[in-house]
């Protein structure tokens, strides 16, 4: 491990895996390349405690969040692996050959100009810049552990938005964030929540004041560049009264030999009649495991949605959530799954309702390709004292040639007689009629396929924002395209 | 002018042979009509030359303008202008009629090249009103929950927006009221003309009252056992095929 030091070093860097044509946007081919780095903080390979203090001591962080740590690393040692319901992929994760901290320094630059050459290249290889200015109110760009680039349009930070890494978050708004900082994804909630909780870094801290209305979403980039490296990064949002705010996520990574980790632990808290909206765009690479814990509290007429599209990874086990716990409260979770060959996408939904009157929906739509398995899992738990509460939850498998596997494993529990509950599944197959009659039309295998796929989404992905239904379409014909042999 | 050869055409289903040596050459502007008994392999034929996966042709030729088709892929066959209307039609949920219709147009640009929208609409929209379609009918998704005539009406319309070389139609008019079988039967006459060759499967006399064919074929076991014009058709209408199979039973004995 290096000792700590405040300069930002950028080494000469080569270029590695340079692509024919750095298309705008993501997808899963233009997130393919790395840049060989020097990184002037390395925590070095493995993890123990002195791991964590060295991740606290770089960040000069207040001695509470370092005890926070430590304590959080014992529960993660003392958790066994959840592989009695989750798959046996888990035990793959070699924790002590992972690298848990990799930046060029801890403070992010607040324009594009002042970030490290070779860390700006990639951002605009992804296209983030020209997002920025097409249609985001703030963006922050995290490579590896740090945010290299963190900026708010001045028109909202005039409002009182804060939109910070999380290192910034806890050293200049501790009054803020501590009051919600690990309330609503407790610790010990499961043993990768409590990884994340120990070697946390980077990740948004965003506040937004009382009847503020974002008018543009806010983004995130969240990109890997190292190999066996993890990525932790740690979110919380909170809107306060009446307030609206839409922010969006993307991530890649290179595609590597060895296995990644990318785990992060991200809460939402909806004040009275606040509204989050969490959209994630997720494409890692197939070595990374993606492991994260998802939550949100809402309040009182409050209303949190989350919008969720899995493709990529080899292993992503992610089940946003949302707590009911104000009358009238509504949550949302709309997931999209692509398992592609030697995929496994775990994902789902989780709606406790707390109090009379909440409202949550879930939609989710899983496709598998190929060998490529998805498998949903739910719980909706609406205890017997409350009333007026109600959930409707539709799961929908698309399967692509017979060997994609599906599962589906919904967990409703609705006590008492004066709440309801819907509950509908499908599975259906792309036919080889179906995709013939396409052909016969003029459309490639890879086409008609990646139409049928886009047209099983396609009343979720009209829920997006258009740049990412947009981005959503190029990524699902890129996956498709690759799929057909 | 366009003109399908087929070249004692041979088709075999998972090695039973269906057609078994036919040939026929359509030239555009010229409509054929095949007429013949169930399970003769008039079916086998259309899907067999649109590149269907399921069928394997065992020998013979099958030329577009003098160029075999047969090593092509059913894209390649579609985009090169061949058009077959479905019998039964898939359902494409969630796909609109426009965007499928606009991603089938896109298919045959080349790389790079990118479908002018508002071109693309107008075109539309123009084939719709010559087509007596409703305009809401586009945005619905192909053939999802459509009634037979719908599903008929949207072969059509594809139909008149690709602009395909060679049209096979596979029994177009099964399970078609009076009034869609008119319907379908006035957009093939709209597009009737020296770019297009029709191919028209049919087991009725019914639809040839309304498309007047050229020719008429029958087939039989796999082959074409009469060819005549329309006159034939009415013949086959008032005596049914019975005599057909005579006339052969007599010719090889």
């Amino acid at each position: 491990m290096k000792p700590p030091t405040e300069t930002d070093i950028l080494s000469d860097s080569a270029e590695t895996g340079v692509m024919e044509n750095p298309a705008v946007g993501i997808d899963q081919s233009a997130g393919n390349f790395s840049y060989k780095m020097e990184y002037a903080f390395d925590a070095g390979t493995g993890l123990s405690e002195d791991t964590i203090r060295y991740i606290s001591s770089v960040k000069k962080e207040a001695p509470w969040i370092l005890e926070f740590r430590l304590k959080a690393l014992k529960k993660f040692f003392s958790m066994p692996m959840p592989t009695h319901w989750a798959t046996k992929d888990l035990e793959n994760i070699d924790f002590q050959k992972i690298r848990y901290y990799l930046s060029q320094g801890q403070k992010p630059k607040r324009t594009w100009d002042e970030v490290p050459d070779d860390i700006k290249k990639t951002f605009e290889r992804l296209g983030i810049p020209e997002q920025e200015r097409k249609f985001l109110a703030g963006v922050e760009a995290q490579f590896d552990s740090e945010a290299a680039y963190s900026n708010i349009k001045e028109i909202v930070s005039k409002q009182g938005v804060i939109f910070v890494n999380s290192t910034e978050g806890l050293r200049e708004h501790p009054e803020l964030f501590k009051k919600f900082f690990g309330k609503v994804i407790p610790t010990g909630d499961n043993k990768f929540s409590a990884l994340n909780s120990a070697v946390f870094s980077g990740g948004s801290f965003i506040y937004v004041p009382p009847g503020v209305k974002v008018a543009q979403p806010l983004q995130a980039y969240f990109r890997i560049n190292a190999e066996n490296f993890g990525q932790f990064e740690r979110t919380l949002i909170i809107a306060d009264e009446g307030s609206e705010v839409v922010y969006m996520e993307g991530c890649t990574a290179p595609k590597f030999s060895t296995s990644t980790l990318h785990s992060a632990v991200v809460e939402l808290v909806a004040l009275k009649g606040a509204k989050i909206q969490y959209i994630t765009v997720q494409n890692w690479a197939n070595n990374v495991f993606n492991l994260v814990t998802k939550r949100g509290i809402a309040h009182e007429d409050a209303e949190i949605k989350w919008i969720d599209c899995n493709i990529g990874s080899r292993l992503t086990m992610k089940y946003p959530g949302v707590v009911l716990k104000g009358e009238r409260a509504r949550g949302e979770v709309i997931s999209i799954a692509l398992a592609n060959d030697g995929q496994h996408q775990d994902t789902g939904a989780k709606m406790v309702h707390a109090a009379n009157n909440t409202t949550s929906n879930i939609v989710a739509k899983s496709i598998s390709v190929g060998q490529g398995r998805s498998t949903y899992r739910g719980v909706v738990h609406i205890p017997k004292h409350l009333k007026g509460c109600k959930n409707n939850t539709e799961c929908d498998a698309l399967l692509i040639n017979t060997n994609s596997r599906t599962d589906t494993y919904p967990a409703i529990s609705v006590r008492g007689d004066k709440n309801s509950t819907q509950h509908e599944a499908s599975v259906s197959k792309v036919s080889e009629d179906m995709i013939f009659y396409m052909q016969q039309r003029g459309l490639t295998e890879g086409q008609a396929m990646s139409l049928a796929v886009n047209g099983f989404i396609n009343d979720l992905a009209r829920q997006f924002p258009m740049e990412y239904s947009v981005e959503l379409k190029r990524l699902i014909d890129l996956e498709m395209e690759g799929s057909v042999g | 002018m366009s003109q399908l050869e087929i070249k004692n055409l041979h088709v075999s289903i998972a090695d039973k042979e269906i057609v078994k040596g036919l040939s026929l050459t359509i030239k555009g502007g010229e409509v054929h009509a095949i007429m013949g008994p169930n399970g003769t392999g008039k079916s086998t034929l259309s899907k067999a030359i649109a590149g269907h996966p399921d069928y394997t042709i065992t020998s013979g030729e099958v030329l577009l303008d003098g160029v075999s088709i047969l090593e092509k892929e059913a894209d390649e066959r579609a985009r090169a202008g061949i058009f077959l209307a479905f019998q039964y039609p898939s359902e494409i949920p969630g796909v609109s009629i426009a965007n499928f219709l606009r991603a089938a147009l896109q298919a045959r640009l080349a790389d790079g090249e990118e479908i002018d929208a508002s071109g693309y609409y107008k075109r539309l929209y123009a084939k719709m009103d010559l087509l007596k379609i409703d305009r809401k009918f586009t945005s619905r998704a192909v053939n999802d929950g459509f009634s037979g005539g719908e599903k008929k009406r949207c072969e059509i319309l594809q139909m008149a927006m690709l602009e395909p070389k060679v049209a096979l139609m596979d029994e177009t008019d099964s399970g078609l009221d009076i009034d869609a079988l008119r319907i379908v039967a006035d957009g093939v006459n709209t597009m009737r003309g020296p770019g297009l060759g029709v191919l028209l499967i049919t087991h009725y006399q019914r639809l040839l009252d309304y498309i007047v064919p050229d020719y008429v074929h029958v087939m039989y076991d796999g082959r074409i056992v009469k060819s005549g014009d329309k006159t034939l058709a009415h013949e086959l209408e008032a005596k049914g095929y019975d005599w057909i199979k005579k006339e052969l039973a007599t010719a090889k004995a």
